[in-house]
C-alpha cells in the first residue's frame, strides 16, 4: 500500500477519479482480511459492508479536506489540495467515525437480514479503522509532500524567471544594437575611441551577467556598472547627457543587492532624459544616513507629468520594488517624485545592518 | 542632383550613414541633418529632399509620426514627395509592418549588403519618378496609402475606455463626459477638449488619449485632431485632397488631412 502510485500532474486521469479507485481497491483488500479472519459472513457480504463504509469514510475524509483547503487557499493564499497537518488530523478522527456510522447503518439498511450488524463486529471495526487510517496516512503524507514539492518548483522557478527578466531588462535589444552601431562607425573614423568605448561595453556585460549570479557586490561595482552603462549612452548621445556620479568613501564597501540601482538610472535616461531634444544632467548620489543606505537617482528631464501611463513604462521600477519586497520586506523603499528643479528623483532606501550582513 | 535628409538623433551614427550612403552614391547632396522629430519635419519641408532617412526613435516626433506629418503637410505643388526610408536599432513589430507595407528600411547597425540593395532601389525608385505634374502626385497619393497602413498596424493596443475627463480650471475641476466633446485637439503640450458649451485645456497628450477612445464613435482625421463622428454635420472635399469639416452645434471648421480623407468617401 506504501508504493501506491500518486496520482498527480503525470496522470492523465483527474486525480479524484484516481483517488476513488485506490479508495475501492483499498476496500476490497480489507473486506479479503475480514473474510480471512470469518468466512462464516461471505465474502460478497464483507464486500459490500467494506465498500459502503470505506467510501463513506473517504467521502467525508477528502470532502472536508477539499472544502476546508480551498477555504484556506482563498483566504491565504498557498496550496489549494492540502490545508496542513494540524487540519487534517482532527478531519481523519471526525471523518472516520462519520463515515464508519453512517456506512454502517445505510450497509444495515440494505443487507437487512443480517443480524446482529456486521458492522458492529468487534474485529470488522478494528480493521477498517486501522486501513482507513494507514490509508489516510500514506494518502495525505504523499500529498503533503507532493505539495512542499510544488511550491519548492514554484519558488525555484520565480527565482529562475526573476534572473532571466533581470538579465533580459539589463541586455535590452534596442540599446546593444544602438551601441553597436555606433561602435561600428567608430571602429572606422576614430579607433582609439572605439577600443574605448567597446571595452566599456565589455565590463557592462561582464558585470551585469555576473550580477545576475551573486547575491551581493560591494556598492562600488554597481556604481562601475552604472559608470559604464552611462559612458556608453554618453558616446551614444554625444553633448546630450551631462553625468555625475556621487559616491562617498565610507559607502563604497557596502554590499548591495546587484542591479537594484542600474533600472533607476535607465529609467531616468530612457524616460526622462531621451525625450528631450536637449537632453540634460543625471546625477546619481549614495549616502549613509544613520543605519540606513540612500541611493537616489535625479535626472533634469521631462518629469514624471509628461511619462505615459500605458505600455509598461515603468516596467523597469516595478521589476526593483518587487525585488526590495521580496529581499527585505518593508524595511526597504522605492520612491519616485518629481524632482525639485523639475525632471524627476527615484530615491532607494535600503536597511544597512540587512545589506551588511 | 538629388538631396537626402537624415533624422537621427545620435550623432555618430547619423554621420556613419551618411558617409556610408556617400560612398554608395557619390553624387548625392545632402541636407544637414537633423537631431529631432521636430527638426526634421521642419527641415524637409523648408528644404523638400528627393530621400528622408527617418529614425523610428528621435526625441520630439518619432520617425513615423514625422513621415505622416510630411504626408499631411506636403504642399499641394509639383513637388515630388521624397522617398522614405525607416532606420531602427530594434523593433520586431515595426520591421514586420514595414516588410507587410513593402516600406524601405533599414537595421541598425546597418550591413554594407543591405544599405547596398536599398540605395539601388531608392536609385530606381527615383529615376522612375514620372516629372510630368499630374503624375508627380501620385508619388505622394501612394505614400499616403502606405503610411495608413503603417500607421494602423503600429496604433497601441486599446486602453480601458475613458468616460469622464477632468478638466483643472483654477481650484475647479471641471468634469467631462467623453459623450459631450465634439472634438479633440492637440495643442504643445496640451489637449483642447472642445464642447458644444465651451473648451478646457488638458494635460495629456493625444498619443495617450487615441488608445482611451472607441475608434468607431471617436475618429481621428489629421494627427493632431480627433472628432466624434456623431457631431460632424458635413465633409467637403478640396482641390488639394484635404477634407473640410463643418459641424454640429460649433461654427468652427475641421479639417481632415489627406491620411484621412478616405473616411469620407461618400457613397
Amino acid at each position: 500500500m506504501a508504493d501506491l502510485p500518486l496520482p498527480r500532474t503525470a496522470s492523465p486521469l483527474p486525480s479524484i477519479v484516481v483517488r476513488a479507485a485506490i479508495n475501492q481497491f483499498v476496500c476490497a483488500l480489507v473486506a479479503l482480511l475480514l473474510w480471512s479472519i470469518s468466512p462464516h459472513k461471505g465474502l460478497p457480504m464483507m464486500l459490500g459492508y467494506s465498500f459502503i463504509i470505506g467510501n463513506c469514510c473517504w467521502l467525508f475524509i477528502d470532502g472536508s479536506r477539499a472544502l476546508i483547503g480551498r477555504w484556506r487557499w482563498r483566504r491565504l493564499g498557498g496550496i489549494k489540495e492540502w490545508p496542513g497537518m494540524p487540519w487534517m488530523a482532527p478531519v481523519v478522527v471526525i471523518g472516520t467515525a462519520l463515515g464508519y456510522g453512517v456506512g454502517s447503518e445505510i450497509a444495515d439498511a440494505l443487507f437487512v437480514q443480517q443480524s446482529p450488524s456486521l458492522g458492529s463486529s468487534t474485529p470488522a471495526l478494528l480493521i477498517s479503522v486501522i486501513a482507513a487510517s494507514i490509508f489516510v496516512y500514506v494518502y495525505y503524507a504523499r500529498e503533503r509532500l507532493h505539495a512542499q514539492r510544488l511550491a519548492a518548483e514554484a519558488a525555484e522557478r520565480q527565482a529562475a524567471e526573476m534572473q532571466l527578466k533581470l538579465l533580459q531588462s539589463q541586455l535590452e535589444p534596442h540599446m546593444l544594437f544602438n551601441t553597436l552601431a555606433n561602435l561600428r562607425v567608430l571602429i572606422g573614423v576614430e579607433p582609439q575611441r572605439a577600443q574605448a568605448m567597446l571595452d566599456q561595453l565589455i565590463a557592462f556585460l561582464r558585470t551585469t551577467l555576473a550580477a545576475t549570479r551573486v547575491d551581493h557586490h560591494p556598492l562600488r561595482t554597481e556604481f562601475d556598472c552604472v559608470r559604464d552603462y552611462l559612458a556608453l549612452m554618453g558616446v551614444r548621445m554625444g553633448p546630450r547627457l551631462q553625468v555625475q556620479l556621487d559616491l562617498p568613501a565610507d559607502v563604497r564597501e557596502l554590499p548591495v543587492p546587484p542591479m537594484l540601482l542600474q533600472p533607476l538610472v535607465e529609467n531616468a535616461i530612457k524616460h526622462g532624459l531621451e525625450p528631450l531634444v536637449a537632453g540634460g544632467r543625471i546625477v546619481v548620489s549614495a549616502e549613509r544616513r544613520g543605519d540606513i543606505l540612500r541611493l537616489a537617482v535625479r535626472d533634469d528631464g521631462v518629469g514624471l507629468d509628461a511619462t505615459p501611463t500605458n505600455g509598461g513604462t515603468h516596467f523597469g521600477l516595478e521589476q526593483v520594488q518587487r525585488r526590495l519586497v521580496t529581499l527585505f520586506g518593508s524595511a526597504a523603499s522605492l520612491h519616485v517624485s518629481a524632482a525639485p528643479d523639475g525632471g524627476t528623483e527615484a530615491v532607494l532606501t535600503l536597511p544597512l545592518a540587512a545589506s551588511a550582513s | 542632383m538629388p538631396t537626402a535628409l537624415i533624422a537621427e538623433d545620435e550623432p555618430l551614427l547619423a554621420s556613419g550613414l551618411r558617409a556610408d550612403v556617400s560612398t554608395l552614391w557619390p553624387g548625392l547632396q545632402w541636407l544637414p541633418s537633423a537631431g529631432d522629430g521636430r527638426g526634421a519635419l521642419d527641415a524637409a519641408l523648408a528644404r523638400r529632399p528627393d530621400l528622408c532617412f527617418l529614425d523610428i526613435r528621435m526625441p520630439g516626433l518619432s520617425g513615423l509620426e514625422v513621415a505622416q506629418a510630411l504626408a499631411e503637410d506636403w504642399p499641394d505643388d509639383d513637388t515630388p514627395f521624397p522617398l522614405l526610408v525607416f532606420v531602427t536599432a530594434y523593433d520586431q513589430y515595426a520591421v514586420q509592418a514595414f516588410d507587410a507595407q513593402a516600406v524601405d528600411y533599414l537595421v541598425k547597425p546597418v550591413q554594407p549588403q543591405r544599405l547596398a540593395a536599398c540605395v539601388t532601389r531608392l536609385k530606381a525608385r527615383l529615376a522612375a519618378r514620372p516629372s510630368i505634374p499630374p503624375a508627380a502626385q501620385a508619388g505622394l497619393t501612394q505614400a499616403v496609402d502606405q503610411l495608413r497602413a503603417l500607421l494602423g498596424a503600429a496604433a497601441p493596443a486599446a486602453a480601458p475606455r475613458l468616460q469622464v475627463l477632468q478638466a483643472q480650471v483654477g481650484a475647479v475641476v471641471h468634469m467631462v463626459p467623453i459623450e459631450d466633446v465634439v472634438y479633440f485637439e492637440a495643442a504643445d503640450k496640451y489637449l483642447r477638449v472642445v464642447t458644444a458649451e465651451r473648451e478646457h485645456l488638458i494635460r495629456l497628450s493625444l498619443r495617450d488619449l487615441l488608445p482611451q477612445l472607441d475608434p468607431d464613435v471617436f475618429w481621428q482625421v489629421h494627427r493632431g485632431t480627433v472628432v466624434q463622428a456623431r457631431c460632424i454635420a458635413t465633409a467637403k472635399r478640396e482641390e488639394t485632397g484635404k477634407v473640410t469639416l463643418t459641424l454640429k452645434g460649433r461654427a468652427d471648421k475641421i479639417v481632415a488631412s489627406r491620411l484621412y480623407a478616405h473616411l469620407f468617401k461618400g457613397l
